[in-house]
């Protein structure tokens, strides 16, 4: 009888975890947050989701292909899909479909392969496109619309969307700002925060997305369901999320506190741009963020506080990508002061003096 | 009774359904048994028969030595076959030696040692004595000659005996079955060893996925004051010794130490069974309960099968094979060894044969790690696999060393977990091996130089004392300097 005698070492069972199932459940809890907002911003989005995440699966093919590895497992994982599907969510609803492409190739190539493929990569890929993006391209980066849902009137239809996304030309009287946007446009025409907020749509339409906003963002309700699922599906813990949303919320109430006319408050803060999204998908990414618990909490800490310092004095309106790949370059150093007690030593690894009884 | 939190740990499917309601069955005697020298830690055990020889059965036929080696003895009467190289069941598959006894079907008993009439009143060395000739190794799968821990407390004050009954491998339920059938036999063990350890208390940890055998310990128990059964979680590695006794009793093991250096030794309820048979009767170890399990084995069961049993024989008694197993371990899933094939002897340590199917070992091609996390999360020692494993992958054996992997129990539970399933356990093996290695040159090294350098101060200490009388015999001829006698005084030593 043939019996296999390879001699690896134990354990001979495994659990059911696989990084494929990882990045499928991921996707999985996007899927309501995406429906939603591909719908809320009709067939453009839906063009420049397809585009984006179509490069992405092609570019990670491509990279394969070059360095002579083979096609499966790596591009079947799941990954390059999620990268993809993630970037498409940070990106304008109806910018044009070059943006997908270059996004594509500045996520996958420059962001994730160059380093040596999954797990090698020390910024989140999605981040470094999307950061790319906004510093090469400013214009078509910033061109935000209200929502136009699918099949309603006055909404884009199909032809029209193909020109929109692969024309690259938005007609006039879609465009809107976003709430982070228009409250720095109102703070640098001297306006006061209540003033800009006071055009917003309240935060009860905030939470559910009805709003100006990146493609897949704006529904902070859906992604919290989704983060939720991700958490009970222990594919992410509550850390990263929980230290992220309550700096930016902790910082914002206390720069409205002090300061009601130059800072939003916290609901507002948290409620806005991509600080869900961020929370619970972007900065939780795996392979860009610290492994333990503790690493974790000052990993979300940082993450939020930086959003909130971005988003309060510097130049541009949104700073969760930016926060996020700050943070990045600082998850090497986290883990390193932030890795478990050994059993039987100290925190500093001396051992541990004998107990007697206790 | 509290219990104390361990770190970290993992929850794999037990399995332990498949043989757990079978009865301790004993095996019919195989035509020829093979008994190992080398069943244990330590060094192997020197023959004491030859071929052509009878035999009867509890007959030592191998002796110890050194101070951590165990007899073997035959377990039953009949015919040297031979004395010769056999397949060992070790992932190495490498041949040892071992005894080919042909049994006469006699059973005839030889000569025991006189048992103890009161063995819980007895001179500690006397139990030591028998547990040493019945050649009693922790039964636990360690394989560690038993009567080396029971010295334990001559050294220290020990406070407890923790009985391990955690059995927190998949698929193993000896330990179950040999708590739920013999209760009486295993405490009775047990307080026998705390006697000879010195320990006024014995706490015997379950995992309580075993009610049987809590209830059977309880009942049991009850009628000794100093004897406690206490239900621990599911959760594996709880029958790691250092874990088990910082469950039961909050104390955490400091690095380099022993668990009797906190007051607690840890013995496997098989073996303290086997030590009740050897101090009460005289009876070596000749036997052990198996089990023998995976989807791969028609009818999973308990085997009572003697020391040398061909592994096949316990399979055929288990129905035979279904399909063509993806793997052979010899113990748990967890922490056993693969088995290179089935005809191989049971040795003193085999707690388990387990013929799993490809479902049941789920595995799968290893891809890139995805930090995740979840082997630091996981990881009983609070150690870091993936870091270590980054390390290890690019020979850094010095920055694994300096992260603990010396520390690593190799339980398993990072491999087990990692989505990537990467074979994290087999890097810290290697490095664990790799280091050992090193550190043994090293010391060797450093035993030449010190010797080296002796021999150096003692030609020149030689050299100077011949020149130093030299001179004297020139300079004061013929006075003798006057020996100075010490004053009484004085201290023998400043």
């Amino acid at each position: 009888m043939m019996i296999e005698t390879a001699t690896t070492s134990a354990p001979y069972t495994h659990s059911a975890a696989s990084v494929q199932k990882t990045m499928t459940t991921v996707i999985l809890a996007l899927v309501p947050a995406t429906a939603f907002n591909l719908y809320l911003f009709g067939w453009p989005a839906v063009f420049l989701f397809a585009v984006t995440v179509g490069a992405c699966a092609a570019m990670e093919g491509l990279a394969l292909l070059i360095s002579g590895r083979r096609l499966m497992p790596t591009l079947g994982d799941g990954s390059a899909v999620l990268t993809g599907w993630l970037l498409a969510m940070t990106l304008p609803p109806w910018a044009p479909w070059w943006t997908g492409l270059l996004g594509a190739v500045f996520a996958i190539l420059l962001g994730k392969q160059i380093f040596g493929g999954l797990g090698q990569n020390l910024f989140n890929p999605a981040m470094v496109a999307r950061v790319a993006l906004l510093v090469s391209f400013p214009v078509a980066m910033t061109s935000w619309v209200a929502p136009h849902p699918l099949f309603w009137t006055g909404t884009p239809g199909f032809l029209e969307a193909l020109a929109i996304t692969f024309g690259g030309q938005i007609p006039d009287g879609y465009s809107a700002a976003t709430a982070l946007g228009l409250v720095k446009t109102g703070l640098s025409m001297g306006q006061t925060v209540s003033q800009s907020v006071g055009q917003l749509p309240d935060l009860m339409d905030m939470g559910l997305g009805l709003r100006a906003g990146s493609l897949g963002e704006t529904s902070a309700l859906l992604i919290l369901a989704g983060g939720l699922f991700l958490i009970w599906k222990k594919v992410i813990t509550w850390h990263v999320p929980a230290a992220m949303l309550g700096t930016l919320f902790v910082a914002a109430t206390l720069g409205h506190l002090a300061n009601p006319e130059r800072f939003t408050d916290g609901t507002f803060q948290i409620l806005s741009g991509a600080a869900f999204l961020g929370a619970f998908f972007i900065a939780t990414d795996y392979v860009t963020s610290p492994v333990s618990k503790t690493g974790q909490l000052i990993f979300g800490f940082g993450v939020g506080l930086l959003t909130w310092i971005i988003r309060s004095f510097a130049g541009y309106p949104e700073g969760v990508a930016f926060a996020v790949l700050l943070m990045n370059s600082l998850t090497p150093i986290i883990d390193q002061y932030t890795r478990p007690r050994r059993f039987g030593r100290t925190r500093r690894g001396e051992p541990l003096a004998p107990q007697g009884d206790k | 009774m509290k219990l104390f939190a361990i770190r970290g740990g993992i929850h794999p499917e037990y399995r332990k359904e498949l043989a757990s309601d079978k009865a301790i069955t004993a095996l019919p005697m195989p035509q020829r048994l093979r008994i190992l020298l080398h069943q244990h830690i330590g060094a192997p055990a020197r023959l004491l028969v030859a071929a052509g020889e009878r035999v009867l059965k509890g007959q030592m036929i191998a002796q110890g030595q050194g101070p951590v080696s165990a007899p073997a003895h035959a377990p039953t009467s009949g015919y040297i076959e031979s004395v010769s190289e056999v397949t060992a069941p070790h992932a190495s598959g490498l041949a040892q030696t071992a005894v080919v006894l042909v049994p006469d079907g006699k059973e005839e008993w030889a000569p025991l040692p006189t048992p103890l009439a009161d063995p819980l009143t007895a001179e500690p060395q006397l139990i030591r004595d028998l547990v040493a000739q019945a050649g009693i190794v922790g039964m636990g799968g360690a394989a560690f000659p038993s009567v080396v821990k029971l010295h334990l407390g001559t050294q220290r004050k020990l406070e407890m005996l923790v009985l391990n009954g955690a059995e927190c491998e998949p698929y193993l339920t000896c330990d179950d079955r040999v708590m739920r059938e013999h209760p009486d036999e295993v405490i009775d063990g047990a307080r026998i060893m705390a006697h000879a350890l010195g320990a006024p208390l014995v706490i015997i940890g379950i995992e309580d996925n075993k009610p049987e055998a809590l209830e059977a310990m309880t009942r049991e128990a009850a009628a000794f004051p100093e004897v406690q059964v206490r239900p621990v979680p599911v959760q594996y590695p709880m029958g790691s010794e250092r874990h088990l006794v910082q469950a039961l009793t909050g104390r955490e093991t400091p690095a380099a130490k022993l668990t009797a250096d906190i007051g607690a030794v840890v013995h496997n309820v098989a073996t303290a069974q086997a030590i009740h048979h050897a101090v009460r009767f005289g009876r070596p170890l000749i036997e052990r309960v198996v089990t023998v399990s995976g989807r791969a084995v028609r009818e999973p069961r308990n085997i009572l099968a003697p020391i040398g049993a061909p592994v096949t024989a316990l399979i055929d008694f288990c129905g035979g094979l279904v399909g063509v197993p993806a793997r052979l371990v010899q113990g748990g899933p967890m922490m056993g060894q693969p088995l290179p094939s089935l005809d191989v002897p049971v040795i003193k340590g085999t707690s388990g044969i387990l013929a799993l199917n490809a479902e049941e070992t789920g595995e799968a091609e290893a891809g890139p790690c995805i930090r995740c996390g979840t082997c630091v999360a996981i990881c009983p020692c609070g150690l870091v696999p993936l870091e270590m494993a980054a390390f290890i992958r690019t020979d850094n054996l010095d920055g694994a060393n300096n992260l603990g992997v010396t520390e690593c129990l190799s339980c398993g539970s990072c491999s087990w977990a990692c989505p990537s399933h990467i074979p994290l356990v087999q890097y810290f093996n290697y490095a664990k091996g790799m280091l050992k290695t090193k550190e043994r040159d090293r010391t060797k090294h450093e035993r030449t130089k010190t010797l080296t350098e002796a021999h150096r101060d003692r030609l020149e200490r030689a050299a100077a004392a011949k020149a130093a009388a030299a001179a004297a015999k020139a300079t004061t001829k013929g006075t003798p300097p006057a020996a100075r006698q010490p004053r009484a005084e004085e201290p023998a030593e400043a």
